[in-house]
């Protein structure tokens, strides 16, 4: 009973972080422009990654391999926004800025006009 | 951790290991600031514990964006002061920003972040604002106070 408990959890993390990974996808091909297409990524690092890491250790039990799936987790939460800002800032810095703003702190300070275009 | 010891397996292990520090020293990034003893580890801890539940609401607002039929096109940049006294304190509020859906942490500067946004909700100031003061306290009072 209590295995079959487990087994629905689990089943339950791994379709939903299976459902945020075609979201994620589909919003890198949905969203407008390079900008807000990086938050569509963000969604597969958190969600999609998390939760199908979540369901496997729900599998896994107390065992070495969950010790191992804790150490996966906390590297991907590391290392999955360094790279997001990685990319966000070589794009900033080479001037390309999102298109349709609303709001821009940097418009004073921004690289320079040609770079903008 | 594989449960397996045989020579090729640890040897392999040692070399990566001697690798990355060498790579690390040349680098020379090992002068600054020291990561432990800046940051309360129990703090830290349970201040995870209340990002995940943040990722987990950014997350379903920026689904409900993508899924939408039109999608809004309102994006922007952002000024985000930081109240952080420590480099590791910093590091740890940037990267709560860039891992939440819809905020991006695209540079950082003396005493402020650019964070892009990708909508009006992603750009409330004063749920970054919480998660700002989340950071600063779990920094460590009496470093954060003092020389640093």
């Amino acid at each position: 009973m209590q295995s079959f408990v487990v087994d629905i959890l689990s089943w339950a993390c791994m379709l939903s972080g299976g459902f945020f990974l075609l979201v994620g996808a589909l919003g890198t091909i949905r969203l407008p422009d390079f900008w807000s297409r990086l938050h569509a990524v963000s969604i597969i690092d958190s969600a999609g990654a998390g939760l199908i890491l979540l369901g496997l250790m729900l599998q896994a039990g107390l065992t070495l391999i969950m010790v191992k799936l804790v150490i996966i987790v906390i590297f991907l939460m590391i290392t999955g926004p360094t790279a997001s800002h990685a990319v966000a800032n070589a794009a900033f810095v080479s001037g390309s800025r999102p298109r349709n703003m609303v709001e821009d702190v940097t418009e004073e300070t921004s690289v320079s006009p040609e770079a903008k275009a | 951790m594989s449960g397996i010891y045989k020579p090729l397996i640890i040897g392999l292990g040692v070399v990566s290991v001697v690798l990355c520090i060498w790579i690390v020293h040349k680098l020379r990034i090992l002068e600054a600031q020291p990561v432990f003893g800046s940051i309360e580890p129990f703090s830290l801890i349970a201040y995870l514990f209340w990002l995940t539940k943040e990722i987990g609401k950014a997350d379903w607002a920026v689904t409900k964006v993508i899924l939408s039929p039109d999608i809004p096109d309102d994006q922007r940049l952002i000024a985000v002061p930081t109240r952080q006294k420590t480099d590791f304190g910093r590091m740890i509020f940037a990267n709560s920003i860039t891992i939440t859906p819809g905020t991006i942490t695209v540079e950082t500067e003396e005493d402020r972040f650019i964070v892009h946004a990708l909508n009006k909700a992603a750009a409330d100031q004063e749920s970054l604002g919480d998660m700002n003061d989340r950071v600063a306290a779990t920094e460590w009072k009496a470093r954060a106070g003092g020389e640093l």
